[in-house]
């Protein structure tokens, strides 16, 4: 089976259209949602609605920090996350808001796991950027695939036999194998936000059968988002990143 | 690891026969499997109880890598297994021994050693092709097919450009085979197919001559001398060894990966036109340098970590020194054609400054039997062919061993041309098609045959024509 990995739309529908219609086109039979759906983006609501259409017709779904944020106004965030949030608040229908509070923090499917942001502890929203973050994870969880996002840059580690853990360098040209005498973390990068340095949608394909991941990024209508962003009145900020993707 | 293999043992239906080689690293056994009839073989990694980091990452390295890999020069994976139980590959059997049969016959004679080197360097172009550096070739990693084609087995070591690289993340001590290892190599350079280059030049020299240009180190600061100790000349040791051949053997295993031989289609290119391979001072030297030479590199290599980095990827590397076939027609009628097909190649020769250009003419002849009453006609016409083609290819300025000219014979010109490119896999076709007209449309030309079935990107060159009114 082929499950495609999303995290990380932050209400940019453009981004999140074009990558699901990538995934479409590369055949996945399964979609996952790492979670922030909402924040930042100018299009919470069509976003929200977006994946709750998904998950009726079987997507698997996880809770983001900016999701949560909607209903639980307490969480710690740098003041453009805040504006953002507080911006997107009063554009959800009740329903919406629900929606995103009931969402599970973490989901598993065989012997994979998939959490927005470290495993080790998921409501903390701790990034995991490096190996030592990975370790924490691979120490808490048995499976041998786990996804997360939160980070907004692709990456990938393996935990070897001896228990050590290892980044791995991600490349874009080619799938990558997942060698089963090691466990792998994959940190699926930004459908709606990348930060590392590609203005292009990021998600990635895990074909099961193959043991493969291969990282991919999408072109979007990024000149359409902008002029939402800023129509809305959100902060440049915001701009400024989409179009560094960084 | 659960499971140790020994004869008779049964793992996911493969049952386990003789044991058909013990190495350092792992054992070979003879498997069957009741759902597949060939020959095969089963690789099972020697892990030592507690640490032994190494193996397991060149098994792991060599999963990765193998199963993307295709084509004759390579085994074919049939089956792997983890480490929850027993870690294996299971690969197709192949015929025979490994080259290291033949090294202890050697000195071989030459014309069995130029056979072998060019089996040898189309194998490794086929590898570098398809991104994978091989990094511990050696006569024990080298086997053949039944239909001839050597095959490159053991990629524990490789390193694939588009894959993480786990022993360059991992390990930070030099890994290959002493003696055929290259200087980079053991500054912990992985990514430059020279390397290999550097290790068929080593396998060379030992066919030809039965020993080893850098000997056999037990110890890295033994390989560490390479840096700057030069091997004893191959006619030093065999003086019936053509110059040409010292020259090839010489240039591979420079020390400084900038000078060696770029690729193993340039060496393919030389060992398939001998006569042609420009002879440097590298020919004719005769002993191995004198003591203030040596310590001279010396001095200028002790403080060397690092030789100039290549491109990143094996494609670009490749890319950078390719092989151009131009295959031209001589005769008056098409003069202005084959002007623009040396312009077509002189406009290659801008972009890539380091391709090697192999100029080709066909002589369409009848069937065999016909032609061999004409053959003092027939060599004449060769002959003089030759000259033309010469006279044309010239005219690219190259320095010698960067041109060469050949002349084929066939009744099938298409073919002959096809088949040529193959052989010394050209990475690039230019030649001319004429003017179209009704009789080449209903029977087809030459140029139309190549471009359909050349192993490899054609240009083709047309005179502009007039529209139609």
């Amino acid at each position: 089976m082929l499950i495609a990995v999303l995290s990380d739309i932050h209400g940019n529908r453009e981004a999140f259209a074009a990558a699901l219609e990538d995934c479409a086109e590369r055949g996945a039979g399964r979609i996952v949602l790492l979670g922030d759906i909402v924040g930042y983006g100018p299009d919470p609501e069509w976003c929200t609605d977006k994946a709750r259409e998904l998950a009726g017709a079987g997507a698997i779904l996880v809770k983001g920090n900016h999701d949560s944020a909607i209903d639980t106004p307490g969480e710690s965030m740098n003041p453009v996350a805040r504006a953002a949030i507080d911006w997107t608040r009063p554009r959800l229908s009740a329903g919406s808001r629900r929606f995103l509070a009931d969402l599970p923090l973490t989901a598993t499917l065989g012997e994979t796991l998939f959490v927005h942001a470290s495993a080790h502890s998921p409501a903390d929203w701790i990034y995991v950027t490096g190996e030592r973050q990975a370790m924490a994870s691979f120490r808490t969880s048995e499976a041998r695939a786990i996804f997360c996002g939160h980070v907004h840059v692709p990456a990938l580690y393996s935990c070897d036999l001896a228990g050590r853990v290892h980044g791995h360098e991600v490349t874009m040209a080619a799938s990558l194998p997942l060698i089963t005498s090691r466990r792998w973390l994959m940190v699926a990068g930004s459908v709606g936000q990348p930060r590392d340095g590609v203005p292009q949608a990021g998600y990635v394909l895990y074909d099961t059968d193959r043991k493969e991941i291969s990282f991919r990024r999408v072109a979007y209508d990024l000149a359409t988002t902008l002029r939402k962003l800023r129509a809305a009145g959100l902060p440049e900020a915001l701009a400024t990143r989409l179009m560094a993707g960084k | 690891m659960k499971t140790r293999p020994k004869t008779g043992l049964e793992i996911d239906g493969f049952t386990l026969g003789d044991m058909l080689h013990r190495g350092g690293f792992a054992t070979i056994w003879e498997v069957t499997h009741p759902d597949h009839p060939g020959k095969m073989v089963m690789k099972v990694p020697t892990i030592l109880d507690g640490d032994d980091g190494p193996t397991i990452v060149g098994f792991e390295t060599e999963q990765m890598i193998l199963p993307r890999l295709s084509g004759p020069h390579v085994p074919k994976v049939i089956a792997a297994g983890d480490f929850s139980d027993m870690p294996y590959l299971v690969t197709e059997k192949l015929p025979g021994g490994p080259l290291q049969d033949l090294i202890r016959e050697a000195p071989l004679p030459i014309e069995r050693v130029v056979e072998l080197g060019r089996g040898m360097a189309a194998m490794l172009h086929e590898l570098h092709r398809q991104h994978v550096i091989h990094l511990d070739l050696k006569p024990g990693n080298v086997m053949w097919r039944e239909t001839g084609e050597m095959v490159a087995i053991d990629y524990g070591l490789a390193r694939h450009d588009q894959l993480p690289d786990l022993l360059a993340e991992e390990f930070t001590i030099p890994m290959g085979t002493f003696p055929y290892i290259a200087p980079e190599q053991f500054l912990r350079q992985r990514n430059d197919l020279r390397s290999d280059i550097f290790a068929l030049g080593v396998m060379l020299y030992e066919l030809a001559t039965g020993k080893l240009p850098f000997g056999h180190p037990q110890t890295l600061r033994g390989v560490r001398k390479r840096l700057w100790r030069d091997p004893e000349p191959p006619r030093a040791l065999n003086p019936d060894l053509p110059p040409w051949f010292q020259e090839i053997v010489l240039r591979a295993t420079e020390i400084d990966p900038a000078v060696r031989t770029r690729s193993a289609a340039q060496i393919l290119f030389d060992l398939e036109h001998p006569d042609q391979v420009e002879l440097t001072a590298r020919a004719s030297r005769e002993r191995r340098d004198g003591f203030w030479a040596v310590q001279r590199r010396r001095w200028k290599m002790r403080r060397l970590r690092r030789f100039a980095a290549p491109p990143p990827l094996v494609a670009e590397q490749t890319a950078r020194a390719p092989v151009l076939m131009a295959a031209v027609d001589l005769s008056p009628a098409m003069e202005p054609l084959s002007g623009r097909v040396l312009q077509a190649v002189r406009d290659i020769l801008i972009i890539r400054p380091e391709a090697r250009v192999a100029c080709v003419n066909v002589i369409r002849t009848h069937r065999i039997g016909l032609d061999q009453a004409t053959d003092d006609e027939g060599n004449h016409i060769h002959i003089s062919r030759l000259v033309a083609l010469k006279a044309w290819g010239q005219r690219l300025g190259l320095p010698e061993g960067r041109v060469t000219f050949t002349v084929l014979e066939g009744p099938d010109p298409g073919a002959e041309l096809i088949d040529h490119a193959g052989r010394i896999m050209a990475d690039h076709v230019v030649m001319g098609a004429r003017a179209n007209s009704a009789a080449r449309r209903y029977l087809g030309s030459v140029s139309s045959q190549v471009v359909a079935q050349a192993p490899c990107s054609v240009t083709i060159v047309r005179i502009p024509q007039p529209r139609e009114g």
